[in-house]
C-alpha cells in the first residue's frame, strides 16, 4: 500500500520532506517511524490524515502521515 | 487633572503629542509619564512616538493597548524580543517572569543580554531596557520561576500570556494554568532553524496536543542550539498574535500551528483537530 509520509524540521535531515512510500498492508505507524530510523521518543506529535494519532495505529492505503519532532526551546 | 488635559490639548500638533511635551506635562503636573499618556489617549491625542503605528492601530486601539497587561513567561531568546516589541507597541503593563541570570552562551541571540549584563537577572535587564525605550510602559520584573502555585498571583489581571519558555513540563503547566484561569496563551518555541507558534484559547488544550507524545527531555535545540534570527522571527509572530487578541482584530492562530522552517524557508499551517476528536485517544 502507498503511504504519504511528511517529515518536519530536523526529521528531514538525511531523509526527505515528503514522499509516497510502499508498506505492507496494515503496517503500524510505529513501524514506519522505526523504518525511518527515528527514535520514537523524539516524535512530539503524529498526525494521520490531519488527526492526532498513536504509533500503534494501523495504516490504510492512501493514508497521509505527518511526523513532528520536539521543538521546545525559547 | 483638567489642567493636565488642557495642557496636553494645547501641546498637541495635528493630533500628535510630542515626547518633549509629554515629559514636560508630566513634570509640571507631577504625574507619571504613563499617567500623561493615558490622559492624552483618552482625549484622542496620540503620543507622537506611536505615529507610525497609526495606519495599523488607531488612537482608540492605542488606548486599549496602553490599558492592557500582558505576562511574558521566560525572558531569554523569545522573551527578550517579545518584551522589546510589546514595549514599542505601547502595551501599558508587561509582567516579565524569569528566575535566571544572563550567561555567556545567551549572547548570540538574547536581545536583552550584553557582556556588561552577564550575571545580572534577566528581568532586571528587561526593566532597564523598557525604561530606556518607552518610559510610559510599566515593566513588572518577577525574578522567580513560574509554577502552578504562583500562577494565580503572577497572572492576576493579565489579558494575554506569552509562552517564551524553554521547558516542556513548565509549558504544559502554564498552558493548564491559563486554561483554568480563562486566559489566552500565545505559544512560541524554537529549535535551531525551526520554530512554531500557536494561540491557545481557554478550553482548546492546544499545547497538550503539540506535546502529546512528550515523555522527558528537551527538543533538538539542545544539540542544534538557536541562532540569532530564529527567536526574532518567532517572537515577532507571537507579538502580532498578542496585538490582535488585545484589539479583537484579525484571525489568530487558533486550532492551528504555524510551523516555521527557516532552512528551507517554508511556513506551513498545521490544522489541529483537537485531542478529543483524535482517532484512538
Amino acid at each position: 500500500m502507498n503511504i504519504t509520509v511528511k517529515l518536519f524540521a530536523t526529521f528531514r535531515f538525511g531523509r526527505f520532506a515528503a514522499a509516497t512510500r510502499q508498506y505492507p498492508p496494515s503496517t503500524q505507524i510505529g513501524e514506519v517511524i522505526s523504518e525511518l530510523q527515528i527514535p520514537e521518543s523524539q516524535v512530539s506529535m503524529i498526525m494521520l490524515n490531519g488527526r492526532h494519532a498513536n504509533p500503534d495505529q494501523r495504516l490504510n492505503d492512501g493514508d497521509s502521515l505527518a511526523l513532528f519532532p520536539l521543538v521546545a526551546g525559547g | 487633572m483638567e489642567e493636565l488635559r488642557q495642557s496636553l490639548q494645547d501641546s498637541a500638533q495635528d493630533g500628535l503629542l510630542p515626547w518633549g511635551a509629554q515629559v514636560a506635562a508630566a513634570e509640571r503636573f507631577a504625574v507619571s509619564i504613563a499617567r500623561a499618556e493615558e490622559a492624552a489617549l483618552s482625549l484622542g491625542i496620540l503620543p507622537a512616538r506611536y505615529q507610525r503605528n497609526r495606519q495599523a492601530i488607531d488612537v482608540a486601539q492605542q488606548q486599549t493597548l496602553f490599558r492592557s497587561r500582558v505576562a511574558v513567561v521566560g525572558c531569554g531568546g523569545l522573551g527578550g524580543y517579545v518584551i522589546e516589541e510589546l514595549a514599542r507597541l505601547g502595551v501599558g503593563t508587561i509582567v516579565a517572569i524569569d528566575p535566571d541570570l544572563f550567561e555567556e552562551h545567551n549572547l548570540n541571540r538574547q536581545l536583552l543580554s550584553s557582556p556588561d549584563r552577564l550575571g545580572q537577572p534577566k528581568v532586571e535587564a528587561a526593566a532597564a531596557r523598557v525604561a530606556e525605550i518607552n518610559p510610559a510602559v510599566k515593566l513588572v520584573p518577577v525574578q522567580a520561576a513560574y509554577s502552578t502555585e504562583n500562577a494565580r498571583a503572577l497572572l492576576h489581571d493579565v489579558q494575554v500570556v506569552v509562552d517564551a519558555l524553554d521547558s516542556v513540563p513548565t509549558r504544559l503547566a502554564l498552558a493548564d494554568s491559563c486554561d483554568s484561569l480563562g486566559l489566552t496563551l500565545v505559544h512560541g518555541a524554537i529549535s535551531g532553524w525551526f520554530g512554531q507558534v500557536t494561540t491557545q484559547f481557554p478550553g482548546d488544550g492546544t499545547i497538550r496536543q503539540l506535546y502529546s507524545r512528550w515523555v522527558e527531555g528537551k527538543g533538538a535545540e539542545q544539540h542544534l542550539g538557536n541562532p540569532s534570527f530564529t527567536p526574532a522571527v518567532v517572537a515577532s509572530i507571537e507579538v502580532a498574535e498578542v496585538c490582535k487578541i488585545l484589539l479583537g482584530s484579525g484571525t489568530p492562530l487558533r486550532n492551528r500551528k504555524l510551523s516555521i522552517n527557516l532552512l528551507e524557508m517554508e511556513f506551513e499551517e498545521i490544522v489541529l483537530a483537537g485531542l478529543d476528536r483524535a482517532v484512538g485517544t
